[in-house]
């Protein structure tokens, strides 16, 4: 009973994105196709326990879904045509479910279209909030419930659901393609898209505020959701680079939280506990993206996370490199955050004096005045420059920036360290 | 379907602006329509007369407030409209783009409501279940 339901929720979280990305091309409809997929779950629940969990649960769900899909037409009776395709479509998947060729190969085939790449284009369209985006994507694409998504992000259950009616409504009522954009679009809406992922890897990453025990691995969704990309858009060297930055990242996700929770910053690292599988695998995808000859910001984070991910201490880490590589990635996208990481690079080639003078620029610049990364990138330098009296302000600054656990104990400690007692915060 | 695009642009004095400059932006805006009306998009457009003309009205407890003025006062006003029949959003915003007027100020898409009786098959399907 409880392994049928097991086996239920498994084929889901594979297969409801393919599924409703399918319907959805036929319907236009995102709650038409949603509610059909729901059926199709309610379905298993009471078939697979009783008659046990069928061959192939992918194609079962497919084939019920469409199946439950054409029942609601009828029911509202619409559109012949649909139902037509709807039909041709569940015939095509018995034969899969009967044992004839796989959904894969029929998708190669041409007889069902991999409609999921359509799916990602439209819950990223640049007409919706970036919120929408995140929410969408993780509740068609990645199959997570409301619940899911909103205890991940720290929102009211009902705040998201809301969001979700809202999203799915434009994207019907505003006549949202569901499409794969032109060329023309292409570049712009697949930014869009990428960054709608590498949003949902940091929030898992850097899970602000919260209490990351309790909430769902973001950082493996996003990881999960950019194979698929890199799967479906294998000539695209930026989504191969941002799945390539996310494992080389992931990588040293287990070295980077303490046994007491706190942070441990890239520099104490226990480099032994690196994740040797994944810094192979991010590293031959970075190869293979960087033979396309197109670079691009994705790219070139992957690449400097690769120099950090090879090098057996930080002193033995190649700075000069990342120098370089930030000023790459600064020429294409010039952001305040890039010259802060690249300051610090800048710091670890040539001393802690040549990085403070970059910071105290970005300082006087002031479009990082409350970013809490730049007062403690500014603090580790003074420390490290010997001015533990200017390093305990700019720790206190940083520390005003931040609620997250993991950073507050890290910068505690610090500040503790040049002598600063962890005053009362705000 | 049809998009109503509202061309909202900062209100300058006309008589700041060289003839020539006005001369350049009113064939910008003859290009745009031609083109509208080439692809087959064109419902519909004006260009409205400034806020120093407007007139706000509203009723309130049937007794009709009459009062000088745009409904809001804002940095750009609304100076114009297009009525399109655009086959979706990403060719709306295509066009949004080429108005003059996207240059200096900002358009807002908004769809056009399709009312139950002017419904098409399409979207009496879009809309069932």
């Amino acid at each position: 009973m409880t392994e049928a339901r097991a086996a239920v929720e498994a084929a889901f979280r594979a297969e409801s994105g393919r599924t409703l990305a399918g319907l959805i091309r036929v319907l236009g409809d995102f709650e038409l196709a949603e509610d059909a997929v729901q059926d199709a779950f309610v379905a298993a629940l009471e078939h697979w326990p009783r008659d046990g969990v069928p061959d192939n649960p992918g194609a079962w769900i497919t084939t019920t879904a469409r199946r439950r899909a054409i029942d609601r037409l009828r029911r509202a009776r619409v559109l012949a045509d649909k139902q037509a395709i709807l039909q041709a479509e569940a015939d095509a998947e018995a034969r899969v479910a009967a044992g004839g060729p796989t959904v894969d190969e029929l998708e190669a085939q041409g007889v069902i279209p991999d409609d999921r790449l359509r799916l990602i284009f439209t819950c990223c369209h640049p007409a919706l909030s970036p919120e929408a985006r995140v929410a969408l994507t993780l509740r068609t694409l990645g199959g997570l419930t409301t619940d899911e998504i909103a205890r991940a992000f720290l929102v009211p259950e009902v705040t998201l659901a809301q969001r979700l009616v809202r999203a799915k409504r434009k994207i019907r009522d505003a006549g949202i393609p569901f499409r794969v954009p032109p060329d023309s679009l292409l570049p712009e809406r697949l930014d869009s898209v990428l960054a709608v992922l590498y949003l949902v890897y940091n929030e898992g990453y850097l899970a602000s505020g919260g209490d990351a025990a309790l909430r769902l691995d973001l950082s493996a969704e996003a990881i999960r959701l950019a194979r698929l990309l890199a799967e479906l858009m294998p000539d695209e060297p930026e989504a191969i680079g941002l799945l390539a930055l996310m494992l080389l990242h992931d990588a040293r996700r287990a070295a980077r939280i303490g046994p007491a929770g706190e942070l441990v910053v890239l520099e104490e690292q226990d480099r032994s506990s690196w994740d040797g599988a994944l810094i192979e695998e991010g590293t031959s995808l970075l190869d293979r993206a960087a033979a396309m000859r197109r670079p691009g910001p994705y790219q070139v984070q992957a690449a400097i996370a690769a120099v950090h991910d090879g090098a057996t201490s930080a002193e033995g880490t190649d700075w000069q490199r990342i120098v370089t590589l930030y000023d790459l990635l600064r020429e294409l996208s010039p952001t305040p955050v890039v010259e802060l990481n690249r300051a610090a690079a800048l710091a670890m080639a040539g001393g802690p004096e040549a990085g403070l003078t970059e910071i105290d620029r970005l300082v006087a610049d002031g479009r990082l005045a409350d970013y809490y990364l730049l007062h403690a990138a500014r603090a580790d330098l003074l420390r490290r420059a010997g001015q533990p009296e200017a390093a305990a302000i700019a720790y206190r600054q940083a520390l005003a920036g931040t609620a997250n656990r993991a950073e507050v104990a890290y910068l505690e400690r610090r500040l503790a360290e040049v002598g600063g007692a962890p005053a009362g915060r705000a | 379907m049809q998009y109503l695009l509202l061309i909202y642009t900062p209100e300058i004095d006309p008589a700041a602006v060289p003839a020539e400059d006005q001369e350049a932006e009113m064939t910008a805006y003859r290009a745009f329509s031609a083109e509208a009306a080439e692809r087959g998009f064109m419902r519909g457009g004006e260009a409205l007369e400034p806020t120093a003309t407007a007139t706000t009205v509203r009723v309130r407890d049937g007794r009709t407030i009459v009062s000088d003025g745009p409904f809001a006062e804002t940095k750009e006003a609304l100076g114009g409209y297009y009525l399109l029949e655009c086959p979706d959003l990403d060719t709306a915003i295509e066009m949004a783009a080429k108005i003059p007027g996207a240059a200096r100020g900002s358009i807002e898409v908004r769809p056009i409501w399709a009312l139950p009786m002017s419904m098409t098959p399409d979207a009496a399907a879009a809309t069932a279940g």
